[in-house]
């Protein structure tokens, strides 16, 4: 490996070389504050380090890794959402478990396997990635020892992720046994036999990654999951594993050219359509606002495709990356945002996840509620959010890669959408009965939730500098 | 200077909101008044200095989003100028007529409506498709609020509906903004979102009646016609009379102004192939409106039904293609800007005192409040339609521009105006007039304060009314710059 190898690896490798000295350092201080310090640190110079790896251009690690600008701009979003998830976790947790050390080293350890899905050409890679992500998950919504929800939670995620897993897996081996290669590479001349074969494949991997974005159909779990994981993690999977894992479709799917393929472009239109349909169909049921967070979540996976299925037009392909990329950090903002405001809101006893919880927060909690207003108004893409650009994203894209039923199908989602997340902020507009106290808050709860509210505006009246960076990147 | 105004109005809503704490429950809504009272001098200043020689009385062009050829351009031409002067105008007038009517939240309230104008002056200057969709929107959130929280007994499903309508009309917008930049992209190599770089865009007329069709259906919302009218009454309703007032004077003219500076002149042909279809939606929304405004028995339902009977007369002028009828459209956005916003005042200062809407539940009012009684009578007279004054000289040039253009709509439309006067002198009897209502024993009549601003709104009516010309050349320069008569 050259130098150049190794400078482009320094995010993965402070990150792994953190996990494994912070290991150590709890073993002999068992303390849940020393930990939480401790992963901040290692989260904040993997931040550090990030640009200096961007100069050294794209490297590829022994076919395993493939890091480029794409990479690092993900390697730098997930530490950055890492870093809002342990600052909110630190005090929600406290009541919920006794030790919380390992909390913040699984953090740090879910953070690496998205680190690595987002940097892989390769199917060993995306497996340990995306394996060691799910692993890591799995330990963290089970995290507080109080009540079922989380325990229910964990298991259910564990049984449907590991089923989304091992079609995943056996469509790798359907393709490998027609391409005889793990790399993300088209494949050569085939007979038509083979082609079948890699078809059906690819359609298993497709279905084993549309469970991980919990794609309509294949959204069942999606909400419980939500629901039952504390709500720190639950931003962190909203966020993160819906990223990386989106990352390396777009990859994949680029360099194997999947949706060049009419069978399997129809499939992804289809699942597109369902998505952004009944995710806010069903979100406007919900009278929880995790769950309701959870159909919403489906519906922007379901936008996001649009990004997939037009980057395989040759003369938009940038523009795709592009729109992938700015609705992703957007989304990854608003989202965490979202989930920081219930997170803070939550007492010792239970989330604060009933919609009534949310009833004249603007009279008891101002700072929070124009929070939460500010991340539900750019998750449904009024302008002034971060949202409306991602939204305008891809529209653009949309109508640039003449994609017109998903395009008319995100108009026609963001409508219902509109409805329930104003449902939110009319919540909180409402009168509060006289002499309701407000409990206290953590302060560094809501310091973090500023800082992303403020993002959320901020990069929605000035969005031409995320712009430019990413269009600097270049894409997969 | 235009954007230093905008930020202006920006700035004061934060201030507003934070001088409630800090100095006290009057503070926001002097910040507020200043603020607009600011802007009104900017626009006069600008007027009386007049236009530069490119016939803009102020311009600016910032980069915004290079990425996309966006950027911050805002101009002022006559038409632009007349209708921020209104806007002003009408902020000082929502501020002081709510001035008693909100008993909490007096800071975020002025945030509120101090915000709606920002967007609106924004609307009314923007020179770039993504700008002007961007203030478009930025209306709608305050304005929702507005409802939302100090609206009356229906607000939540009210306040929905109204952002409903609009968002997902706007949304349509967006997409034949998008459509239309990347035709331009596809012809041209440009990325623009420039309003005079895409005025030259080349397309073809099947794919022009799409896009122009994408944005009727945003202007044609708010304005609004029928069929997409039903979000009005309840919104006006619902709102709080500041609320009534901006929804009524100011937002409704953006729609018009939509239709004017962007739909007819990006598309003109295509405008002129449905303008049959746009003038009998005109047609049908004045008589629509004027029955409907006949059957209300609640004061402010009647007076928002009886705005899109005058809407309508607004389309009919735009879609007449003459320049009499584009005249006749701008007069009565501003006139009607002046009057339904009295009505909308006198519908709350009556519900400040009777807690009450219905109208089955007043009658003889005069006896109480004999000066409400003069004022209510001087502007339905002047919704009806009464020469001398203001809406008379708008319906009677949009009505003349339509003659022209199309005798047996015109005439239809004429009739609008003998519904006009049955409802208008309907509400008159209804609530001053007639056998005085038992229950209500003593009512306060306006003070110095209400009659102030009635008398500056009635003065404005009968300047329109019987020396229209500074209005006409005002609107005259602007027609003639847009290029879209034959």
């Amino acid at each position: 490996m050259t130098a150049a190898g190794i400078s482009a690896l320094l995010p993965l490798l402070v990150l792994s070389g953190g996990i494994v000295v912070l290991l150590m350092v709890v073993a002999w201080l068992r303390s849940g504050a020393v930990a939480f310090v401790g992963a901040l640190v290692v989260l904040g110079a993997t931040i550090v380090v990030t640009p200096l790896a961007l100069g050294t251009g794209t490297q590829d690690i022994d076919g395993l890794l493939e890091i480029d600008g794409y990479a690092l701009f993900f390697h730098g979003l997930f530490a950055f959402a890492a870093v809002a998830t342990a600052v909110l976790s630190y005090r929600y947790l406290k009541p919920r478990a006794a030790h919380a050390q390992e909390f913040y080293i699984l953090l740090l350890v879910a953070t690496l396997g998205a680190a690595v899905t987002a940097a892989t050409d390769h199917f060993a890679g995306f497996l340990l990635g995306i394996e060691v992500l799910s692993i890591s998950l799995y330990a963290m919504i089970a995290y507080p020892q109080e009540g079922r929800g989380p325990l229910e939670a964990a298991a259910k995620y564990l049984v449907l992720s590991g089923a989304g897993t091992s079609t995943m897996l056996f469509g790798m081996a359907l393709i490998y046994l027609v391409t005889g290669t793990l790399e993300f590479a088209p494949a050569g001349e085939l007979s038509r036999n083979e082609q079948l074969l890699l078809a059906v494949g690819q359609a298993m991997l497709l279905i084993g990654v549309f469970f991980k974005l919990s794609l309509v159909p294949f959204h069942m779990w999606t909400p419980d999951v939500y629901q039952g994981a504390p709500a720190p993690v639950t931003g962190f999977v909203a966020t993160v594993s819906k990223a990386a894992v989106f990352a390396v479709l777009m990859r994949y799917a680029l360099a194997v050219g999947v949706v060049d393929a009419e069978v399997l472009r129809n499939v992804i239109v289809v699942v597109a359509v369902l998505s952004m349909v009944a995710g806010n169909l069903l979100a406007l049921l919900q009278v929880n606002i995790k769950r309701l967070l959870a159909y919403s979540s489906i519906a922007h996976m379901g936008y996001l495709l649009i990004a997939v299925v037009v980057a395989a037009t040759p003369q938009v392909r940038s523009f795709g990356v592009e729109t992938a990329l700015v609705y992703l950090a957007g989304y990854v903002l608003m989202t965490l945002a979202a989930f920081g405001v219930v997170t803070v809101l939550s007492d010792a006893d239970e989330d604060a996840e009933d919609l009534t919880a949310y009833d004249g927060l603007f009279w008891r909690r101002p700072v929070l509620a124009a929070v939460l207003a500010a991340a539900a108004l750019s998750l449904a893409g009024i302008p002034l959010t971060v949202g409306f650009i991602a939204k305008f994203y891809l529209v653009a894209a949309g109508v640039d890669g003449a994609a017109w039923i998903l395009v008319w199908a995100l108009i026609v989602g963001s409508a219902i959408g509109i409805y329930y997340y104003l449902r939110i902020v009319f919540a909180m507009t409402k009168r509060p009965e006289a002499g309701t106290q407000a409990p206290p808050v953590a302060w560094e709860g809501v310091i973090s939730v500023v800082v992303l509210g403020a993002s959320i505006v901020v990069l929605g009246v000035f969005p031409a500098p995320v712009i430019d960076f990413v269009r600097a990147l270049g894409g997969p | 200077m235009i954007l230093a105004v905008v930020l202006l109005l920006l700035a004061a809503g934060v201030l507003a909101w934070a001088s409630e704490r800090f100095v006290g429950a009057n503070a926001p809504r002097v910040v507020s008044v200043l603020a607009f009272a600011v802007g009104l001098a900017w626009a006069i200043s600008e007027w009386l200095g007049g236009p530069a020689a490119t016939g803009l009385y102020a311009a600016q062009h910032i980069e915004w989003i290079p990425r996309f050829g966006i950027s911050v351009a805002l101009s002022m031409d006559g038409l632009s100028l007349l209708m921020v002067a209104l806007t002003m105008f009408l902020g000082i007038i929502a501020v002081v007529s709510s001035w008693d009517e909100i008993e909490t939240g007096h800071g975020f309230f002025q945030f509120n409506i101090l915000w709606v104008m920002a967007g609106v002056v924004g609307v009314f200057t923007a020179m770039d498709l993504f700008l002007f969709f961007f203030f478009w929107e930025v209306m709608l959130i305050p304005m929702y609020f507005l409802i939302a929280i100090w609206g009356h007994e229906n607000k939540g499903y009210a306040s929905m509906k109204f952002f409903l309508f609009t968002q997902i009309s706007g949304l349509l917008m967006l997409l034949a903004i998008l459509a239309l930049v990347f035709v331009h992209f596809r012809s041209s190599g440009e990325i623009t979102f420039s309003y005079e770089k895409l005025l030259g865009a080349d397309v073809d007329p099947a794919i022009a009646m799409w896009l122009m069709l994408g944005f009727f259906a945003a202007f044609a919302t708010k304005l609004p016609s029928v069929p997409v009218h039903t979000w009005l009454p309840d919104a006006h309703t619902q709102a709080p009379t500041a609320g009534s007032v901006i929804l009524a004077g100011i937002l409704l003219k953006t729609g018009a102004y939509g239709l004017i500076r962007i739909a007819v002149p990006l598309f003109p042909q295509a405008s002129m192939d449905f303008s049959f279809w746009a003038m009998l939606l005109g047609v049908v929304s004045i008589l629509y409106g004027g029955f409907m405004a006949f059957s209300q028995s609640d004061f402010k339902r009647l007076v928002a039904y009886s705005s899109i009977a005058h809407m309508g007369f607004i389309l009919i002028g735009v879609y007449a293609f003459n320049e009499v009828g584009l005249q006749g459209a701008i007069v009565t956005m501003v006139a009607h800007g002046f009057s339904t916003a009295a009505l909308f005042m006198m519908a709350g200062a009556l519900q400040h005192r009777l807690h009450t809407r219905e109208m089955s539940r007043m009658g003889g009012l005069w006896v109480h409040a004999p000066r409400m009684g003069v004022m209510t009578l001087f502007f339905v007279v002047a919704s009806v339609g009464m020469p001398g004054l203001g809406n008379f000289v708008g319906e009677f040039l949009a009505l003349l521009g339509a003659f022209g253009k199309n005798v047996p709509l015109a005439v239809a439309a004429t009739v609008g105006i003998v519904v006009a006067a049955v409802y208008g002198l309907y509400l008159m009897q209804r609530s001053f007039q007639g056998t005085p209502n038992p229950d209500v024993a003593a009512m306060p009549d306006f003070g110095a304060r209400d009659m102030s601003v009635m008398i500056l709104m009635a003065g404005a009516l009968v300047w329109v009314g019987v020396y229209p010309q500074p209005v006409l050349e005002l609107a005259g320069a602007t027609i003639a710059t847009l290029g879209v008569l034959p």
